[in-house]
């Protein structure tokens, strides 16, 4: 490979600033921190977890101006940042005039002991610069501030201060043509090494470049948002020398939404994918405002729930039901995977040393479809799904022709319910009568877990009652009398 | 004034000047405008001293057992360490019990006791390398049997102490008599206080061996006590100083002294600057929580649900330690009554030691617990008996000729039937209860539920000892005041509220009050910030220091203008003499050439109370705060989960001295409690490892857990007792309110259910528990 950088470049303050002599694993919040002393931004669980550390992540947008970002600096790698604006609490208000959103808070009393405030600043900074043709409610707020605990002021009054900022238009000096300018500069469009053949963080710009890169370090950490790896750095204290981060190859983050598929690219974020995917079906929407929080989503991708083989993630069993296939590439070998053969075994994945996760193909439900997703939790927003099930019911005249039904939570890997999908067959969905047995096949499908999270009990309990659910919808029941949050008729799924 | 000595001369309700500007307004938190710039430092953000160590903890793999092996040669050869100290490097005690029960070692010695217990802490050019080093040591601890949970405690008569129960009358007797009862068990869950800011110390060594240090602790005074006893340095050898924590919640009055005691204890090994900000997880497995109870319950009562016996015993888990227990569980004892009047009545409190983190304060202080109890056993008796839990508790709330509680106080400010009458109305209670019924009947799904919960909580340290602050203020020769006190800010805007009574009573604008850091330099031998008092003790405490300068200054205006006292009035931040104005700062200034003292100490301590332990009677409590909150909710019998719908809140602040600041506790207060009883759940596994040491796995609220519909009301009081400009404290109280949330899942589930079948509703009800009890109805159904 043909590295031609060896230094990031971010924009702070309007200016570009090279960086070279960085750790593949530093994160954005240890260079805020400890080199900038730029001490506004907190560390409050070093997990993304609480939002303290939130700074806002500028680039170019899909049309002219600047696309902000709210992302955990505890948990993103310093290189991640290549490219981008870096905007922090301190640098939010200008000419000593705090900005609306600071200046809002302010008014509303939205700060006790302040220290989470410098997140939720930054998490509304994002939020500030986001159309919203219609204006916000309470619930797009909610979801713009899910990923930023605070503890002492009950967010009532951050809300109402959010909605007051965010009332007003958008004048605040961010992402003007300066920014673009700044970033058009800092963005070499080329690929980054940094380091050297034992210690290196690598962002490459092409699939080949990547392909060749890993076959030579089949042992590198691969990079997409570092929303799991970054947690191996600070919780784990793995040691990481090689990283290759994947979020600067346009080849991987894009999304080609063909009139019967959609093929995601696996270093799409959440963001990038969230109009594609949630067009498949408002229950994915759902899931996906559910699934961590707008910073988690900013930087994560579909790719790494999927890589990762985690038996909880929120995404494969909702792409398994739905017939996903992945593509896996191994230097220039291609090969093609129904997504739930991926799964072998809990930590165990039909992945080759060096080769990797390039896209994933998923095929749009038809007219015929029936489709439900449900995640129980203990806490609805943010948080690691107990259970995650995914329905998908061929319907012809009320008889269920054929089922795909995948859970998470319920094994070692997300895993489709194949007997409780044959209970189904033929089943009429005009009588109830007829579908104990499917819910009672369950049983037969899982044997789940008890942890932290849940029972083995519940677990499985839930497990019926979700498929009841499903059924008793899809026969034609309004989802207000059947569901607590987001309900199928409201379907106006917020924001990102 | 009638109270303390040094009060005297100050009226309780009004000041010398006559008006009250800065209090009862709301005044913006001091420190907002900093909080979000990110220009408010805590700990870990102030300018580290050249050549400073960070810090990292190497903890016990296991929940017992004697240390058999403790191989720290890699970490001492790890790259960039600089020091490894174990319990052995200790100069003075290793104890830091802040209760003097020399159960609480501040490095586990010959034996470990909790798993996650430090045992030795490695100093580091980095905390990275710190962090990384401590993970290389072999501990080795041999074989012992952990008792993990009350039960097992209980059988192996393991206890921090005796136990201890307030009783009136004859309970016993009185349940065999009564005309129905009923008994249950009822698990309530502990809660991780999750303060933002986890806890930090900088520790700076001074000349002399003399140590310095920064801390983030409700409680500066036991800070600098445990330093100077671990160090083996008088007291006087040690400054702590905190400007302000990022939360404290009662896990910073304690337990702030370990993090500091260890910071201290490496600056004197290494000579050097240290610093240790714990890991959010190793914060959450080493930091004690409040205290998880079993509570067994008996109660008698009448066919109109007139409670004529209740008899409830607390198996209280304390952890390893004795820490704050006794008093938090003393706590539990006062607060069984909650805002009932029951003539038989026992609230019995077991303190078991177990092999688990030390258990703490957390904002209520064991009252939750108590108070969760009764609730408790108010709605299964309502449900048992088809009456209307409202009408219920109405009827057996404290009131004329049944005013007095269990530990003979007089409950003479009982305001707990008006404000609960007053959440009836104002949350519409009658015709939603009704349009609760009708949605019910028609949903199998989404069942909805309803409560209106009552609070009365009791204000003052029932150590009273601890009843007592100081304040020092200084008026420099440019009319500017700087402001120091004893109590300490969390948040709470405890800074702001003193500054705002201390402006007023200069007649100065509050921003020529300079707010400072907390430091035991300054004020003395304080207490916590801590009970809700933060403000009635240091703001009083302030006031009178204030006070005495602007009688120097008033004894000088009228010798110098020829006046009397009388005729002096500070105001618009000038002194009025008779007609003739001086600028506040022009007064100062001759004063300073009048070689006149500008500078006072102050000092309070609360009036009346008094508390004997040993008969179980007396007057604990200055007074009450009440309040009352109507909760809606919606679960889902397939899944268990919640929606809280609508809250309405009516709570007691007497006459708000900022009610913008109150407010912002109550709506706070409220969130956390609904928290602690729905989906905050602490996981041990069975070999006493915390499962839910991180917020990924410990779910405190989130916004879309606040209620869209939250509507928060002061009602229109004042404190009957002389506390500052009658207001009353607010810290605690409206933490409580949040019962009302569990009160109505229980409404809900009591709705699937006939009245012979009880409710098995567990705290936190979380989801599974939920489910767990709707399950269970569904199954008794007879
Ligand atoms: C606060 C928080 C909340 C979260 N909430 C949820 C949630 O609600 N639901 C949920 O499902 N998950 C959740 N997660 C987990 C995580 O965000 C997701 O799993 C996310 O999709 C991971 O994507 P990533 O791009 O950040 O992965 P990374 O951390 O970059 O990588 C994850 C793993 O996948 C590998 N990998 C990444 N891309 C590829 C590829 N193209 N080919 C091969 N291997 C690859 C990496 O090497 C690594 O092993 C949460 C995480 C956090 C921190
Ligand atoms: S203000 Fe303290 S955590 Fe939000």
């Amino acid at each position: 490979m043909q590295a031609e950088r060896h230094a990031i470049h971010i924009v702070r303050r309007g200016k570009v600033v090279e960086i070279s002599d960085f750790a593949p694993t530093e994160t954005l919040l240890d260079y805020l921190r400890l080199r900038e002393r730029a001490i506004g931004t907190k560390e409050g669980c070093a997990e993304g977890d609480c939002g303290a550390c939130t700074v806002a992540l500028g680039r170019p947008g899909e049309g002219e101006g600047t696309e902000y970002r709210p992302v955990n600096a505890c948990i993103h790698l310093l290189g991640m940042a290549d490219g981008a604006e870096v905007i922090t609490v301190e640098d939010m208000a200008r000419d000593g005039e705090l900005h609306p959103i600071q200046q809002s808070m302010v008014e509303h009393h939205a700060s006790q002991c302040g220290f989470c405030t410098p997140g939720f600043v930054m998490a509304l900074f994002a939020l500030y610069h986001r159309e919203a043709p219609d204006g916000l409610d309470r619930t797009q707020v909610n979801d713009a501030i899910a990923g930023n605990l605070c503890r002492c002021t009950g967010y009532k009054p951050i809300v109402a201060a959010a909605l007051d900022a965010c009332a007003d238009p958008v004048f605040d000096g961010f992402g003007t043509d300066e920014t673009i300018m700044a970033l058009k500069e800092a963005d070499k469009g080329k690929t980054l090494f940094v380091g050297d053949e034992n210690r290196f963080f690598a962002a490459p710009v092409s699939i080949d470049e990547l392909a060749a890169l890993y076959v030579l370090h089949p042992d590198a950490t691969l990079v997409a948002g570092a929303t799991d790896v970054g947690l191996w750095i600070t919780k784990q204290m793995r040691p990481i020398d090689r990283v290759i981060h994947l979020g600067r190859i346009r080849e991987m983050t894009a999304i080609e939404d063909n009139p019967d598929s959609l093929v995601i690219g696996a270093a799409a974020t959440y963001a990038d994918a969230w109009d594609a995917l949630s067009k498949l079906d408002p229950d994915i929407a759902e899931v996906l405002r559910r699934l961590g929080s707008p910073q988690v989503r900013a930087v994560g991708t579909v790719g790494g729930n999927i890589a990762n083989g985690s038996p909880i993630g929120d995404t494969p069993p909702l792409l398994i039901a739905l017939g996903a296939e992945t593509m896996l590439r191994h230097g220039g070998d291609i090969r093609v995977l129904a997504l739930e053969d991926f799964y072998l075994d809990y930590g165990k994945q039909d992945r080759q040393p060096g080769e990797f996760v390039e896209s994933f193909r998923v095929e749009k439900p038809g007219p015929n479809t029936a489709f439900r997703a449900y995640k129980i939790s203990k806490r609805f927003d943010q948080d690691i799904s107990a259970v995650l099930a995914a329905f998908a019911l061929d319907i012809h005249q009320g008889i269920i022709r054929s089922a795909k039904i995948a859970f998470g939570g319920m094994a070692g890997i997300p895993k489709r319910a194949r007997y409780a999908e044959k209970a189904l067959k033929d089943i009429s969905l005009n009588d109830p009568s007829g579908w104990q047995p499917a819910i009672d096949a369950l049983a037969r499908d899982f044997a789940p877990m008890d942890d932290h999270r849940a029972s083995a009990a519940y677990r499985s309990q839930v497990a019926g009652g979700l498929l009841k659910k499903a059924l008793t919808e899809i026969a034609g029941e309004d989802t207000m009398a059947t569901r607590l949050t987001g309900t199928r008729e409201a379907a106006d799924v917020g924001l990102t | 004034m009638s109270g303390s000595p040094e009060t005297g001369t100050l009226d309780p309700q009004v000041n010398t000047t006559g008006e009250l500007r800065s209090v009862r307004t709301s005044v913006r938190h001091d420190s907002a405008a900093k909080h979000v710039s990110g220009a408010a430092l805590y700990v870990d953000d102030v300018g580290e001293p050249a050549g400073t160590l960070q810090i990292a903890i190497g903890a016990s793999p296991a929940a017992k057992g004697p240390i058999v092996g403790l191989d720290l040669d890699a970490v001492r050869t790890a790259p960039g360490v600089v020091a490894v100290v174990t319990a052995a490097d200790i100069p003075g005690h290793n104890e830091i019990s802040p209760v003097g029960a020399g159960d609480d070692p501040l490095l586990a010695d010959t034996k470990v006791l909790f798993h996650g217990q430090p045992v030795f802490i490695v100093a580091a050019e980095t905390r990275e390398a710190a962090r990384r080093a401590a993970l290389l040591a072999t501990i080795r601890i041999g074989e012992a049997e952990p008792l993990l949970t009350v039960e097992a405690a209980e059988a192996a008569d393991s206890l921090i102490s005796p136990d201890f129960n307030i009783v009136r009358g004859d309970p016993g007797k009185a349940l065999e008599t009564a005309a129905n009862r009923m008994s249950g068990n009822f698990p309530i869950g502990g809660q991780e206080h999750f303060y933002l800011e986890g806890q930090a110390a900088l520790a700076i060594p001074q000349e002399d061996g003399d140590m310095f240090v920064l801390t983030s602790t409700q409680h500066p005074s036991e800070v600098q006590k445990v330093v100077a006893e671990v160090l083996g340095l008088p007291i006087n050898a040690v400054v702590s100083e905190v400007r302000r924590m990022g939360g404290g919640f009662g896990g910073k009055e304690s337990q702030a002294c370990q993090w500091a005691g260890l910071a201290a204890l490496a600056a004197r090994v290494t000579g050097r600057p240290c610093k240790l900000r714990l890991d959010r997880d190793d914060d959450m497995v080493m930091t004690g929580k409040r205290h998880d109870m079993l509570a067994r319950w008996q109660v008698g009562y009448d066919d109109d649900g007139m409670l004529e016996a209740a008899d409830i015993t607390f198996l209280a888990k304390c952890g390893f330690s004795t820490d704050l227990s006794n008093s938090v569980i003393d706590r539990t004892a006062f607060h069984t009554d909650n805002a009932y009047f029951v003539p038989h009545i026992a609230a019995r409190t077991k303190r078991m030691r177990t092999n688990t983190v030390s258990n703490t304060a957390f904002r209520g202080f064991g009252g939750p617990q108590g108070m969760l109890a009764i609730e408790h056993v108010m709605d299964q008796v309502a449900h048992r008996l088809r009456i209307d839990p409202f009408d219920l508790r109405m009827r057996n709330l404290y009131g004329p000729d049944r005013d007095v509680t269990p530990y003979g106080m007089t409950v003479f400010d009982n305001i707990a039937p008006e404000v609960m009458e007053k959440t009836e109305a104002l949350s519409g209670y009658r015709a939603r209860r009704r349009e609760i019924a009708e949605h019910n009947a028609e949903n199998p799904f989404l069942r909805k539920g309803l409560a209106i919960t009552p609070v009365k909580f009791g204000i003052s340290f029932t150590a009273t000892h601890l009843n007592q602050a100081g304040a020092l203020v200084h008026v420099y020769t440019d009319g500017s005041v700087h402001l120091n006190h004893g109590g300490t800010e969390m948040g709470q805007g405890l800074f702001t509220k003193v500054a705002q009574v201390v402006a007023d009573e200069f007649g100065i604008d509050l921003d020529k009050v300079k707010i400072t850091a907390t430091t035991t330099a300054k004020v003395p031998n304080t207490s916590p910030t801590a009970a809700s008092s933060g403000t009635d003790l240091n703001a009083m405490a302030a006031r009178i220091a204030a006070a005495r300068i602007r009688e120097r200054l008033t004894d000088f205006a009228a010798e110098t203008y020829d006046s009397v006292a009388a005729d002096i009035r500070f105001r618009d931040n000038q002194v009025f003499v008779g007609n003739r104005a001086v600028g506040f700062a022009d007064l100062v200034r001759q004063a300073y050439m009048a070689r006149i003292s500008l500078s006072s100490t102050g000092f309070y301590r609360t009036p009346k109370i008094h508390w004997d332990r040993e008969k179980g009677q007396g007057r604990p409590f200055f007074y009450f705060a009440y309040g009352a909150s109507c909760s809606e909710v919606t679960i889902d019998t397939l899944t268990g989960e919640l929606r809280v719908d609508r809250v309405d809140i009516v709570h007691d602040v007497g006459k708000s001295l900022n009610p913008a600041i109150d407010i912002g506790q109550i709506e706070g207060g409220f969130v956390q409690g609904m928290g602690w009883l729905t989906t905050e759940e602490l996981v041990w596994d069975a070999g006493g490892r915390l499962r839910t040491h991180a917020p990924s796995t410990y779910k405190i609220p989130t916004s879309s857990d606040v209620p869209a519909e939250f509507n928060v009301h002061l009602h229109d009081g004042i404190n009957r007792e002389e506390a500052i400009y009658g207001s009353k404290a607010v810290g605690e109280p409206p933490l409580m309110l949040a019962i009302s949330v569990h009160s109505a899942i229980f409404d809900a589930i009591a709705g699937l259910a006939p009245p012979v079948v009880a409710i098995p509703l567990d705290a936190p009800a979380t989801p599974e528990a939920i489910l767990r009890a709707v399950t269970a109805v569904r199954e008794a159904r007879p």
